[in-house]
């Protein structure tokens, strides 16, 4: 479905993407995973044309370069890392503008169509309780399901999503990420997520891409890239082995 | 989830909207005839009245009183008041649009240096003696549109040089740093043309002192155009408030909807300082008051900031031109006064949040 070659970002003359080519298919959850600073932001700004960078990215071989703004928001959602707003909008507010995609001419308001799709995508993040609340009373973790809202409202066929549960705690964790992996099952439909939890890579993933230094250290299926020896080399920890004695304060 | 009860909410809050642009409009009807009625001379309501009937219907009494009222109200006090109140929207709406755009609640023409921008243009097309034949301001407002353009151009890329996350605080430090430069460039030229301190003060704090029909008809087409232009990109300013990323993945085409919201800025705060010098904090006091009655959305809040700014505008000038008469006060003293408090306090209620 979507295809990045030769990705490459350069920031004040340092690669911060080096040559990074991937490809998903329709159901993939491909998890990005790597030390902080492996450049795994950038590349997912980069192959959405957000930081200057070369190389191409197909969408179901259309040079996403040519898509419009709008067009490419019907078909890629992003839910970025930080969040800080800045007014108070209410929660309905953000979440209902997931579908400006799908919006155009003079008079915009709210179909019924999308109506449903906003109530749908409040109701699977569990955020009914907060729709009229503005986002600057929200805890991150609140603040992170209402933009995970606002993407499901966006509707689109790839989600693509930079460490989806890092403010959530350990119930929404595995929520969200079941969530995703029902709602990748449709037709024509694909995620690709960063995750610095390699349990949840273990638990979700389709496919991974371990990246370094801006480079693609090992790509493949979850168990071929998450060997003992990659993670080793990457992390400089032995990750196995720490697992292991994780688990053995758990065994009572 | 309790389907009902959110579209009652939403019900309920297209009611409490009605009847805040009902508000808003009787104020500014209000406003609008006190401000009309009151000055050296006071004119009644009902003469008022009775000289508008007459207006309209033809009818020239030729009585001293009534000849006398009639030119203080239709050719002094009226078309002053009507370019407050236009000068008051434009500045309110292009502050509100700034702060979208940038997602930064303290930003507006003042803070951001765009007004002082446009001032030294206007200065400068003066000092230059720039006019374009049979429409005698029109060569100032372009230079003074073209320059504010030019600043906030500028100050933005000036901004991004230093910080490319575009941060709050430094958008602001530059904007006032620029203002500075440009407004002592301003004062300077001014000061070498051999004019005299009243126009310092004018391009510095702003005046609608003896401005009249001329300078309505030249702001009118620029004031029209710019705010309904202003007022359908409603939608793209609330997703520009999430942040420029965020507007972009929501499918906004960011790159020509800021030059076009930046442009569209750029007419009116320029517009504004060409008839009327610059006047500070006007974006900021209103849509901020208008964002505690309305929320942030921007389908309300433009044209509720239009309506306020016009009677804020009108209410500062009959202040300015009243409270210590017959001296006129520069009205950019009246609303910096109140400004400046908001800004701190603004100021402060940003960074305790940003700490906490």
């Amino acid at each position: 479905m979507l295809k990045a070659e030769n990705i490459n970002v350069m920031v004040d003359n340092k690669k911060i993407v080096d040559d990074v080519s991937f490809e998903i298919d329709e159901h993939d959850i491909l998890m990005v995973i790597g030390p902080n600073g492996a450049g795994k932001t950038t590349l997912i700004r980069a192959v959405m044309g957000i930081v200057p960078h070369s190389g191409k990215v197909y969408l179901n071989d259309t040079d996403i370069r040519r898509l419009k703004p709008r067009i490419l928001a019907q078909k890629i959602g992003v839910l970025t890392q930080k969040h800080q707003p800045q007014f108070a909008h209410t929660v309905y507010e953000v979440v209902s503008l997931g579908r400006y995609a799908y919006k155009n001419g003079f008079f915009r308001n709210l179909t019924d169509e999308d109506k449903e799709k906003i109530r749908e995508a409040i109701l699977l993040t569990g955020i009914q309780d907060l729709v009229e609340q503005s986002v600057l009373t929200l805890s991150g973790g609140e603040l992170q399901r209402v933009f995970l809202a606002q993407l499901f409202a966006q509707d689109p066929q790839i989600l693509i999503l930079d460490e989806p549960t890092n403010h959530l705690d350990l119930q929404y964790q595995i929520t969200i990420f079941d969530i995703i992996s029902e709602w990748v099952k449709e037709k024509g439909r694909a995620v690709i997520s960063v995750v610095h939890d390699l349990n949840l890579v273990y638990s979700y993933g389709t496919r991974a891409i371990l990246m370094e230094n801006g480079k693609i250290y090992s790509q493949g299926n979850i168990r071929d890239v998450l060997t003992r020896e990659n993670l080793k080399s990457v992390y400089k920890v032995d990750v196995v082995q720490w697992m292991q004695s994780l688990l053995r304060n758990w065994s009572v | 989830m309790n389907y009902k009860a959110e579209d009652m909410r939403i019900n309920n809050q297209k009611n409490n909207t009605l009847l805040l642009y009902i508000i808003a409009i009787l104020l500014l009807l209000v406003v609008f005839l006190i401000s009309v009625s009151v000055g050296s001379v006071e004119i009644s309501f009902s003469d008022i009245f009775k000289l508008l009937k007459d207006h309209f219907s033809g009818v020239s009494r030729k009585d001293n009183i009534n000849e006398g009222l009639s030119t203080i109200l239709f050719n002094v006090r009226m078309p002053r008041v009507i370019l407050a109140a236009m000068v008051g929207a434009a500045l309110s709406v292009s502050g509100a649009a700034m702060q979208g755009l940038l997602k930064n609640p303290l930003a507006e023409g003042s803070t951001l240096g765009i007004t002082s921008g446009g001032a030294l243009g206007a200065v400068l097309s003066l000092t230059l003696g720039m006019y374009i034949p049979v429409f005698k301001h029109l060569g100032l407002a372009i230079t003074s549109i073209v320059f504010s353009f030019l600043s906030i151009v500028l100050i933005l890329s000036l901004t991004y040089k230093i910080d490319k996350g575009l941060s709050t605080h430094t958008i602001i430090l530059t904007g006032v740093i620029f203002s500075m430069f440009a407004s002592s460039l301003t004062s300077l030229l001014v000061t070498l043309s051999g004019d005299n301190l009243k126009q310092v003060v004018f391009w510095s704090m702003g005046s609608f002192s003896g401005r009249g029909w001329s300078h309505v008809r030249l702001m009118f087409p620029f004031f029209v155009t710019g705010t309904i232009i202003l007022l359908t990109l409603s939608h793209e300013l609330n997703a520009f408030s999430l942040g420029e990323e965020q507007a972009r993945y929501l499918g906004v085409n960011t790159k020509k909807i800021k030059l076009l919201i930046l442009t569209l800025v750029s007419v009116l705060v320029g517009i504004s300082v060409s008839v009327s010098g610059t006047i500070g904090f006007v974006g900021l006091v209103v849509p901020h008051i208008t964002r505690l009655l309305t929320g942030p959305n921007f389908k309300r809040l433009l044209p509720l900031s239009l309506l306020f700014g016009a009677s804020f505008l009108m209410l500062t000038d009959l202040v300015s031109r009243t409270v210590l008469s017959p001296v006129e006060l520069p009205i950019g003293v009246v609303t910096s006064f109140i400004g400046a408090f908001l800004f701190i306090y603004i100021f402060y209620n940003h960074s305790n949040r940003k700490n906490s």
